[in-house]
């Protein structure tokens, strides 16, 4: 059954049309990578699904249950806005890393901030249990032994990692990488690539703008070609990747032929 | 007391005044530069004209002469005695037009700081979850202390030889104090008050590299 549904997502900036009647849908446990070039608008989906943009017109469901309906005022404010986007975790292209706080203390900070406000002033306990999750978390990702290191202490790769466990620690629905490789040194895609491979074996459900095909091909479950702020071609990766149908998408995997 | 002890000692009781009015400009002008910087950075238009319109206006003249209108509009205009009377009232005049004009020099150089703060830092904290003032205080604060720190330390030190200009009413500050001798014909009471100067400068250049090493931990 699908996890979430989007339905008809337009969105213009100043005149320009950047998402054209975006739908699509996505099964719980599955990973759907976006392919495109720049402009082609997948970066400014990804950014609606996390509330950082709002779409002018469509509606967004998670299991069934409207999450965004760019009709409804009501769930155009602040505070509606911040519960709903705790469904989805975001990992961005540049890391986004905060520089004044250590590893560990990147990625606890949201949490230890939703516990302050559940329970007014926050018990050692949990801080405790936080900080341990935490550690797990950085474990799972390789960098147990980085957790006290400061961002500009760590390489890209390593710094992206930690990113990725920021977001897994607030547990969202859908994870979002947002071209996750793409600001590394070639030689440090490999340790990112890797830990997402991790998270794809174990039923994450994940939503991948990439520009790396053959990563595409062998993690996603479902790849979605976007040009021009439509989607031009949507299927299992074998066929939109392998064997595509629509012209357009020819063209665009033609430039990437070496990597397939 | 021998004479250079009295007049060293009439020094001493002016630059009190001078610390005083530095202590308080800084005190009241640091927090309301900040709402001024807000202010201009608002998306509500009306709100960010008038508030680029003061920084204009309090920028474009000197602060002498924003002194001198502080306190003597009030009374002009028939606002009665709004600052009170004698002394103390030149002091709070002095003091309100010191707080007026810092603040605006520190919302630019706060405006500065806060919009040269990467926008992925705001998301990251939205992705999170984080509500507007936790972004603000938890994430981009101390990024923002730490950029502007050297254009502070200038300003800061700017301030404390603009205190000297409260002397414009006749408030008595250490160059005020010492042109009384001048005028008696002793001049060396005047060349040394730059020693009182020099001496809390550098205090506050200690103070500033102390701080500046406390933040570099990280990179921002």
């Amino acid at each position: 059954m699908a996890i979430l549904d989007v339905e008809g997502f337009s969105k213009s900036f100043a005149g320009i049309q950047v998402l054209r009647d975006i739908s699509f849908s996505l099964d719980e446990g599955r990973a759907l990578a976006i392919i495109g070039s720049s402009g082609s608008g997948k970066t400014t989906l990804l950014r609606c699904l996390n509330f950082l943009e709002r779409p002018d017109s469509g509606i967004m469901r998670l299991r069934g249950q409207v999450l965004f309906d760019a009709q409804d005022a009501s769930m155009q404010s602040e505070q509606e806005i911040r519960k709903r986007r705790l469904n989805f975790g975001m990992v961005f292209q540049s890391f986004n890393l905060f520089p004044q706080y250590t590893a560990l203390e990147n990625v606890t900070l949201a949490s230890e901030l939703l516990a302050k406000e559940r329970e007014r002033k926050l018990s050692p306990a949990s801080r405790r249990a936080i900080a341990e999750r935490g550690r797990e978390l950085l474990d799972r990702m390789g960098l147990a032994q980085k957790a006290e290191n400061y961002p500009h202490q760590l390489s890209g790769g390593q710094q992206q990692r930690v990113a990725i466990a920021r977001a897994l620690m607030l547990n969202p629905t859908v994870l979002c990488f947002d071209e996750p490789t793409s600001a590394l040194d070639p030689e440090l895609t490999g340790e990112v690539l890797r830990v997402i491979r991790g998270l794809a074996e174990q039923n994450t459900t994940m939503i991948i703008v990439t520009h790396e095909m053959a990563f595409a091909r062998d993690v996603a479950d479902r790849v979605l070609f976007m040009d021009e702020g439509m989607i031009v071609e949507e299927g299992p990766p074998q066929q939109v990747i392998l064997s595509p149908r629509e012209e357009r998408t020819k063209q665009f995997l033609a430039r990437f032929s070496g990597d397939r | 007391m021998t004479d250079k002890g009295i007049i060293i000692s009439r020094l001493l009781e002016g630059f009190a005044l001078n610390v005083q009015l530095f202590a308080l400009t800084l005190l009241f002008s640091l927090p309301l530069g900040l709402l001024i910087a807000f202010g201009t950075m608002s998306r509500l238009k009306p709100l960010s004209w008038m508030t680029a319109g003061l920084v204009w206006v309090i920028r474009g003249t000197p602060l002498m002469l924003q002194v001198l209108v502080i306190y003597f509009a009030p009374g002009l205009l028939g606002w009665g005695p709004l600052w009170g009377s004698g002394s103390g009232a030149r002091f709070t005049a002095a003091t309100a037009a010191f707080v007026l004009n810092y603040a605006c020099y520190f919302s630019e150089i706060y405006r500065g700081g806060i919009q040269g703060i990467p926008k992925g830092q705001t998301e990251a904290g939205q992705v999170l979850g984080m509500t507007r003032s936790q972004i603000f205080l938890k994430v981009t604060l101390l990024q923002v202390i730490k950029r502007i720190l050297p254009a502070m330390g200038n300003e800061v030190m700017t301030l404390v030889k603009d205190t000297s200009l409260a002397r414009i009413i006749s408030i008595k500050e250490i160059i005020m104090m010492a042109q009384e001798y001048t005028s008696k014909g002793l001049i060396w009471p005047l060349f040394s008050t730059g020693v009182f100067f020099l001496v809390f400068i550098g205090a506050l250049t200690l103070l500033f590299g102390w701080l500046e090493k406390r933040l570099d931990y990280f990179r921002a």
